[in-house]
């Protein structure tokens, strides 16, 4: 017996209903807009977004959030940068260890919030902040990377279809993409996120590994934002504080857009990408124009996002009165609801 | 009979900071058997059932579990032993689907990923067992109450239950709902599963129930085949008969029954709230003490939410003072000389990291709006005054109230309201958690605020209160105001009969 | 009964213990290795010294501090302030025009307008939590992404230069020799005294924070007290904005206000307000304002850079957050109960 469409699914069609509207209109609108290239360049620009977003995925889903992506990037690429100019290390030990930081960020950082039970944006600005004060402390000015192997994957094209190309962060990104798909979908650490999300005193009474997933999960994203930062390490071919400030409201307003609660347990990872898409789309589109300024990509995105925001808090409110009234108090009612009204009648 | 005893739990005794929750209470549940568990609020039912899952460790006593002894640490272990509970609110995930629901971290896997095929085929197995037929790809949350207690019944026979517990499963269904719920019971009793069956309603206990244990104020009355105990005589049990203590409490009430003024303070006209409380008809006269009597459950709260503007009603009409109401709301009435000192003074009545001062002078302040600010001397002065009236235990007026023990707690709420001098009183439960001394001051207050031209209405589950204390009363019974019996006509034997119902 | 503790009974239990405490360790310890931080010199009229630098430049984080207090005692927090001192900056940067020593709008007007502005913005976040029922995080974290936007908006998209001595004074004027920020400062506290506690609506913001349900059953309205509480919030940041680009001369809508928030945020914590709401107090939000100031101030003393201040705040952070988490009180509290009166 099937019911109606599965109302979750709705504010992720819509994303994906306004991407391809805004592409339509950037087509008709702008000649060029139809080259391939410009999608494409969507990707190669966003990779380390797109990348770090997936990551905040995971952790908006399980009911947190994680407001230090952005200072981690910028730090990863100014130990980065450190390591391979000024210390002269190979990318072979620089590239790991980043990761490794940003990997045992992630871990102290669940830690803290799960057994101290402290609110995760607090802990989380804490680290930002951190962070970005470690980025200065090691280096106050941008530090250029001429280390050969990042120059040479830089410059890497791979071709994708006649002039198309994309860059090897895309390829980067792809990989993280379809893993966290993976996660997301067929395993029990990725179900039980969702479980977590959704009701965490539930899926501690069902016997869920409570503790060590939301750990796991700060733990990921740190993973993903040091990724994320070496990608960026690549793109810009420097080491910067002032890189990525704010990015990380970049990253959970894609998230929002791409359909997952912020208040967690309802969320994918491909709506996320299609968020970060729409904000490059954007930003693309108002290049194009040519006369409004950049900033005026904040205020759209800010408003997306309180449109989406605003959209879930509807349908959320709509949910709870569908179910106070099904679960009335004493009076019997002759509801008729599907399965058991059929069943009832064959007694 | 021994052998077909799965669980027996002998000698239960488990005490709270200020109170006994469970005092040497037996409780023994046969193979293939539905057995109700019943009592009113504070009877103990709840802390028996945590006992026994791991929530809380019993002070003494013993629990055998097939014979063997056990001792559960956690709701988990038990959940291991064979234990599985179905709580009231479900405590399920409602964004995760059915499937995932019954079988989540016990999934089926294949080629390194969650086999979903196999994962929802198995899902469907169990449910088709249980006679549901439903898209177990769906999210649990989109489907009512009634169904996600069948998954949850699902979940705990996937992890392979010896003893199901239903904690209140039907409060909330419709009768079809609930007739369904019985048919899955009786076939779980037939396969062998104990099932303890927590409710407060009789029809549904002599419908389903093999056997039945009442328990009263953390004391067990006693275990009885349902066949052989009618229905009277468990309302009487359960509710207990403590006249014998304060019979000059009847006097009193007689006495200024004669007095009552007359002029009508709140009038309702077919009031009802789809869901909560049937259409009723209601009035309240000055000098008065309306009595709610009634089950837990029957709409009494709900009733009382109603006339005070906590929620809204969707149908019929409410006066107070004469006038039509406008504008509905806790602040309006307050204006309009309601108080409403509520049913659950943990999470509506009292606000913990306020003093008591504070906590007492609330109503009183919200009523003068944010500006008229009372001194801190005329703070002092009212707290003091009602610290005394009410023998309120505490050093000081500047102690934190969540300090406070519960019976404390409560008569700080009791002072919050009688502060603001209201004409109309609403009392749920006042006495609740207060010791008996102070449960015979607070009805003798009662009466006096009554004698003094005050309309209160007084909401108890302890049936001796109610009649002791009220001039009329209005009974009511699953969600319905059934009957209103006034002066004479107000006879324990009466009263309890029509709650009885049958 | 009246409270009768001894005095030092009640100064350990008030809640302004521990920060007025480290001040004093954090003066102590200038004392000793920086005995000119104490110095004092009056030059043309003006007092001058460390001291004085702490009180000047803590200004704009004390009224945000005074702001965000309320907002976190309902259990809320506001994370636009930064946006809103942007916001607010470039209002009165472009109302004032470019043109040297001449103003296109009288200054009062300029005052009223901005401010205005900051209300505006205020209401904005207080609906949302209010009336919308969004969480406050997210319902601030929109205006905290939007916001640079429309500063930017505002602006032009560039840093506009004022010109205006006059305004010049907001920020930078001297007054009976002391800086006038810090004016400003004592009269938006007084005030905040006033309207929390000589009328109750502190007593209804505590008690809203530690109970909605049961301040709702007592008849008060908790969706206005929210909503003012985010108001009155915007409106110190506005105040804070006009010091600042006084300060600076200038509107950046970048970087006016930068991180402003969680500074803020500290600094209610450390003052003993509970991020999960209830009591507060506006005594400690400003010792802890002026506690992170002076901190960063002795540091700099050091010569230590300032990103290395930055580490240090973010520490800080995490330890006060920690030591006022639940378990630590609950293990804290059971310490102390064997010493308390059962009741």
């Amino acid at each position: 017996m099937k019911l109606a469409i599965d109302r979750k699914f709705v504010p992720l069609m819509v994303t994906i209903g306004l991407f391809i509207l805004l592409y339509i209109y950037g087509i008709v609108q702008y000649k060029g807009f139809s080259s391939p290239q410009v999608f494409l360049n969507l990707l190669i620009d966003n990779a380390f977004l797109l990348i770090t977003s997936i990551g905040m995925t995971f952790v908006i889903i399980s009911g947190g959030i994680d407001l230090s992506v952005g200072a981690i990037i910028a730090f990863t690429t100014v130990f980065s940068a450190f390591l391979l100019e000024t210390m002269g290390w190979s990318p072979a030990i620089v590239i790991p260890l980043v990761l490794l930081i940003g990997v045992g960020q992630g871990a102290i950082v669940g830690g803290l919030i799960h057994y101290f039970k402290v609110q995760p944006f607090i802990v989380t600005l804490a680290s930002m902040f951190f962070f970005r004060g470690m980025c200065f402390v090691i280096s106050t000015d941008a530090i250029t990377i001429n280390n050969e192997f990042y120059r040479a994957v830089a410059l890497l094209r791979i071709p994708i279809y006649g002039k198309a190309f994309i860059s090897v962060n895309v390829v980067i990104f792809l990989v993280v993409l379809v893993a966290a798909m993976y996660l997301a979908h067929l395993t029990r650490f990725g179900r039980t996120i969702y479980a977590i999300g959704g009701n965490e005193q539930s899926a501690l009474l069902m016997g869920l590994p409570v503790a060590r997933t939301k750990i796991l999960v700060y733990t990921l994203n740190g993973f993903c934002s040091a990724l994320a930062g070496v990608v960026f390490s690549i793109y810009m071919l420097s080491g910067y504080g002032l890189n990525t400030v704010g990015l990380e409201l970049e990253a959970i307003a894609s998230v929002v857009i791409g359909g997952t609660l912020l208040t967690g347990g309802v969320g994918y990872v491909i709506g996320t990408v299609f968020g970060v898409l729409i904000q490059g789309l954007i930003q693309t589109t108002i290049m194009f124009q040519g006369t409004l300024s950049s900033w005026w990509t904040k205020i759209v995105i800010g408003l997306l996002t309180l449109f989406f925001i605003g959209l879930q808090s509807v349908f959320a409110s709509a949910n709870r009165s569908r179910m106070a009234a099904r679960t009335q108090k004493q009076a019997p009612s002759p509801a008729a609801d599907a399965g058991l009204a059929a069943n009832a009648a064959k007694q | 009979m021994e052998d077909n005893c799965i669980l027996t739990m002998k000698g239960i005794s488990k005490a709270f900071p200020g109170v006994q929750a469970l005092s040497d209470v037996d409780f023994s549940l046969h193979r293939g058997e539905i057995h109700a568990l019943m009592g009113e609020n504070g009877a103990g039912k709840s802390t028996l059932i945590k006992v026994l899952t791991g929530v809380n460790r019993q002070d003494a006593g013993t629990i055998e579990l097939d014979g063997k002894e056990m001792l559960a640490k956690s709701p988990l272990q038990a959940q291991a032993l064979g234990i599985s509970t179905v709580y009231q609110e479900v405590n399920l995930c409602p964004n995760l689907s059915v499937a995932e629901n019954i079988l989540i971290g016990r999934e089926p896997h294949r080629m390194g990923g969650i086999d979903w095929r196999a994962l929802n085929a198995r899902a469907r197995k169990i449910l088709t067992w249980l006679d549901v037929d439903i898209d177990v790809r769906q999210s649990l949350g989109m489907y009512p109450l009634a169904i996600q207690q069948m998954v949850a019944i699902s979940r705990a026979l996937e992890i392979s239950a010896k003893i199901l517990i239903l904690d209140e499963p039907t409060s909330s269904l419709a009768v079809h709902e609930t007739a369904k719920l019985f048919q899955v019971m009786r076939k779980l009793k037939s396969e062998g599963m104990g099932i303890v069956f927590i409710t407060h309603f009789l029809d549904q206990v002599y419908q389903i129930a093999d056997r039945i244990t009442v328990l009263r104020n953390g004391n067990l009355v006693g275990a009885y085949t349902t066949a052989a105990l009618p229905r009277f005589e468990l309302v009487a049990k359960m509710i207990g008969r403590n006249l014998t203590e304060l019979e000059d409490m009847s006097r009193f009430r007689a006495e200024t029954g004669r007095h009552i003024a007359g002029e009508v303070l709140v009038e309702a006209t077919g009031l009802g709230r789809v869901g909560f409380v049937e259409p009723l008809d209601l009035t309240l006269h000055a000098g008065e003490v309306l009595g709610f009597a009634g089950l837990l459950g029957s709409g009494r709260t709900e009733t009382a939410n109603l006339i005070f503007g906590i929620d809204k009603a969707d149908s019929g009409s409410l006066k107070i003072n004469g006038a039509a109401v406008v504008k509905h709301g806790p602040l309006n009435s307050i204006h309009q000389g309601m108080a409403f000192c509520p049913e659950d003074r943990k999470a509506d009545g009292v606000v913990g990291d306020l003093t008591v001062r504070e906590n007492i002078i609330l109503a009183l302040q919200a009523s003068r709006g944010w500006f008229k600010f009372l001194s801190k001397k005329k703070q002092y002065a009212v707290a003091d005054k009602y610290i005394q009236l009410l023998s309120i235990s505490t050093p000081n007026a500047d102690q934190l109230v969540k300090n406070l023990s519960g019976g404390n707690q409560q008569k700080v709420i009791l002072a919050r309201w009688l502060a603001t001098d209201p004409k109309i009183l609403i009392l749920d439960e006042p006495t609740r958690g207060i010791d008996v001394g102070a449960k015979a001051e607070i009805q003798k207050l009662v009466l006096v605020l009554a004698s003094e031209g005050k309309g209160c209405v007084f909401i108890s589950s302890e049936l001796d209160e109610v009649l002791r204390t009220s001039h009329r009363v209005v009974i009511m019974r699953d969600g319905a105001k059934v009957a209103e019996l006034a002066g004479d006509e107000i006879d324990e034997q009466a009263v309890m009969t029509v709650i009885a119902g049958g | 009964m009246t409270p009768s503790k001894s005095w030092w009974e009640r100064l350990r239990h008030s809640s302004l213990f521990w920060p007025v405490l480290v001040l004093a360790l954090v003066m102590g310890f200038n004392l000793i290795f920086t005995p000119n931080f104490f110095q004092l010199e009056v030059k043309d009229g003006h007092l001058f010294g460390s001291l004085v630098d702490v009180l000047n430049r803590g200004s704009p984080l004390m009224l945000l501090a005074l702001g965000m207090t309320m907002v976190i005692a309902t259990g809320g927090v506001d994370l636009s302030v930064g946006a809103v001192i942007a916001i607010c900056g470039a209002t009165a940067a472009v109302l004032i025009g470019h043109t040297t020593d001449v103003t296109n709008t009288p200054l009062p007007l300029v005052i009223i307008i901005t401010l205005g502005v900051a209300i505006l913005c205020g209401l904005w976040n207080g609906l949302l939590v209010s009336r919308g029922n969004i969480q406050p995080m997210v319902a601030t974290l929109v205006l905290m992404v939007a916001g640079r936007g429309i500063a930017q908006l505002i602006t032009d998209g560039q840093i506009i230069t004022i010109y205006y001595p006059p305004f010049f004074f907001i920020g930078g004027g001297y007054l009976l020799g002391l800086p006038f920020p810090l004016f400003i400062v004592v009269a938006v506290f007084f005030f905040a005294w006033l309207l929390t506690r000589r009328t109750a609506i502190g007593l209804f913001v505590e008690s809203v924070g530690t109970n909605a349900s049961s301040s709702f059953y007592s008849g008060i309205n908790e969706k206005n007290i929210k909503l003012l509480v985010y108001v009155f919030c915007s409106f110190c940041a506005g105040i804070g904005g006009l010091i600042i680009s006084s300060n600076v001369k200038s509107a950046d809508a970048n970087n006016a206000g930068l991180w402003t928030e969680l500074d803020a945020i500290l600094a209610v914590v450390i003052g003993g307000t509970l991020m999960t709401g209830g009591r507060f107090s506006l005594a400690g939000s400003v010792i802890g304002a002026l506690l992170i100031q002076s901190v960063t101030t002795t540091i700099y003393a050091f010569g230590v850079p300032p990103e290395v201040v930055q580490v240090v705040k973010a520490m800080v952070v995490l330890v006060v957050v920690l030591l006022y988490s639940e378990p630590v009180k609950l293990g804290l509290d059971k310490l102390a109960k064997r010493k308390e009166v059962q009741l």
